[in-house]
């Protein structure tokens, strides 16, 4: 096992690894996925209050759920990366950015066209939950700007991995935003005490949309980093033989 | 008895002669501290003449206003909080210290709020006058401020030891303060807004208040981090 | 036409649930897009430098 670790942490090992889990990671989200869609729309019954609208919870709440978990992954690879100096961690932690920031996206674009007939409004500044959510999506977009703007990779890993740490108390105050605070924004459905606050035949989509949203996630995670891999590596033996097999020795 | 040799620079010794340090050189170069100043100044008379001279709409949006032109007077002096230390070789010498790093950064941080920070608090009720905000505000305003903008310069060191030396770090500065600065916006403003309608304001103070302490005692750490990441 | 209007929330779930899918799909292009530009430059820059050295 600690071999296999090991092994995982270096780059052309990695590199194998990953575009072997890669279809098994989208398979099995696209089943989930395509599972909970049509559940969610089709099967399951419509919501007392809120009739067919109930239905956006089944895009909203995965990618809500999966923003703050990119950032986790990010801040938490990034930090692996900054005390540990390993490289692998850093590519990790900017392979996480870009898809966490268009989760964030769609958590708050969903967000905003299920609170349209639902609140009445598409925006509401000063909710705490939307405001952190929005507050969450300039960290990546400061974290990737950061990146852009330093030319050292190992200075750009650095400097990044700060500031995806610093940003990172953020998460909890999305999660915890709704019992702080008087807020538009229902509270805990799923992680609660008493577990969730939902009917099985309307859950089971939602749980099978989550996971299958992780597992995308997954998939497209190993996709970039495998490239971030790739590019970092671009002068190793390894990159070479593997683009350009044909060069002479 | 500590056998210490009592010429060597103790901590408080570092804290202080940094901050000294700062104050002087601002005093030396007043466009530093003026230039904030004046922007917040312009900006709060522009709003008035912008928005028109209905006193209520004026005292209805004032904190707001007041609060967004606070922001961005500290954005823009930030840019400079390490940059003049990078180029002259102070920053190494900074780095190279006895003293811890945070507590430097700690230093920087201050000095930067008594040349941009404090000034601005001091001339807000003016501010408030002008947009007709009642005077009842006005205690709370500045507390608010004070709180608010201690925070940001510890948040903005943080940004601007990241971004030391960096192309068109300004703007790079900018958008990574916005995100932590953003709740300080929020309740400053809403607290204020409260003051003026004469409703009780504690919990906004207590976060902010919180806020503060929070960012007083983790940023310099940041900062440090930061600082020595962008020196290698 | 209970599926397509949705109970009158037609324009609202079907916008959400294309945005979702618009999103994933332009995120999984553009990974794959980065990708294969990586490879490519990669490839020409050492294609040049062993045709240089011929």
């Amino acid at each position: 096992m600690w071999t296999f670790l090991h092994k995982l942490s270096s780059p052309p090992h990695f590199y194998d690894l990953a575009a072997k889990m890669i279809p098994w990671f989208a398979a099995a989200s696209l089943l989930l996925i395509g599972y909970g869609t049509v559940a969610g729309l089709f099967f399951a019954p419509p919501d007392y209050q809120q009739k067919d609208a109930f239905r956006i919870i089944y895009v909203h709440v995965p990618a809500a759920y999966l923003s703050m978990m990119a950032y986790v992954v990010m801040a938490v690879s990034a930090g692996i990366g900054l005390i540990w100096r390993m490289k692998l961690a850093h590519a990790v932690a900017a392979g996480a950015a870009p898809v966490g920031a268009w989760f964030t996206f769609l958590a708050l674009a969903t967000g905003s066209i299920w609170g349209r007939p639902m609140w009445g409004t598409w925006w509401e500044w000063g909710d705490p939950r939307l405001t952190s959510e929005l507050i969450l999506l300039f960290l990546y977009f400061g974290y990737m700007a950061l990146r852009a703007a330093i030319d050292d990779t190992a200075r750009a890993d650095r400097a990044s991995a700060v500031l995806a740490l610093v940003g990172a108390v953020n998460v909890p105050i999305i999660h915890f935003s709704v019992e702080w605070w008087s807020s538009l924004h229902q509270g805990p459905t799923l992680v609660r005490a008493g577990g969730p606050a939902i009917e099985p035949v309307m859950l089971w989509p939602l749980l099978a949309m989550i996971l299958g949203f992780m597992l995308l996630f997954a998939a497209l995670l190993l996709g970039r980093v495998r490239t971030e891999v790739l590019f970092r590596e671009r002068r190793s033996r390894w990159v070479r033989k593997l683009v350009y097999p044909e060069e002479p020795a | 008895m500590s056998d210490r040799d009592p010429k060597l620079p103790g901590l408080l010794d570092g804290l202080v002669s940094v901050i000294r340090r700062d104050v002087y050189l601002a005093w030396r170069r007043p466009g530093d501290v003026l230039n904030p100043l004046f922007f917040f100044a312009i900006v709060s008379t522009l709003f008035p003449l912008a928005v028109g001279p209905d006193a209520d709409q004026l005292a209805l949006n004032g904190p707001g206003v007041l609060w967004v032109a606070a922001l961005l007077a500290a954005l823009l002096s930030l840019n400079s909080l390490f940059l003049n230390d990078y180029e002259d070789g102070t920053l190494e010498q900074l780095l190279l210290s006895p003293q811890p790093l945070p507590l430097l950064a700690l230093a920087k941080a201050i000095a930067h709020w008594l040349v941009s920070g404090l000034p601005l608090v001091l001339v807000s009720p003016l501010v408030a006058m002008s947009f007709q905000m009642p005077a009842r505000s006005t205690a709370v305003m500045m507390l608010t401020l004070t709180l608010g903008t201690v925070s940001l310069s510890l948040l903005g060191s943080i940004a601007a030891g990241l971004t030391v030396g960096l192309n068109r770090g300004n703007a790079l500065l900018s958008l990574l303060v916005l995100p932590l600065a953003m709740p300080v916006l929020i309740f400053g403003a809403r607290t204020v807004s409260l003051a003026a309608a004469g409703d009780v304001t504690s919990a906004g103070v207590y976060f902010l208040g919180a806020y503060c302490m929070l960012t007083l005692t983790l940023a310099p750490f940041a900062t440090a981090a930061a600082l020595r990441i962008s020196n290698e | 036409m209970e599926l397509l209007s949705m109970g009158g929330y037609g324009a609202y779930v079907w916008t959400a649930y294309a945005l979702t899918f618009g999103v994933v799909i332009i995120c999984v292009a553009q990974g794959r897009r980065r990708h294969r530009r990586v490879w490519n430059d990669l490839r020409s820059r050492l294609r040049a430098a062993s045709e240089r050295s011929k």
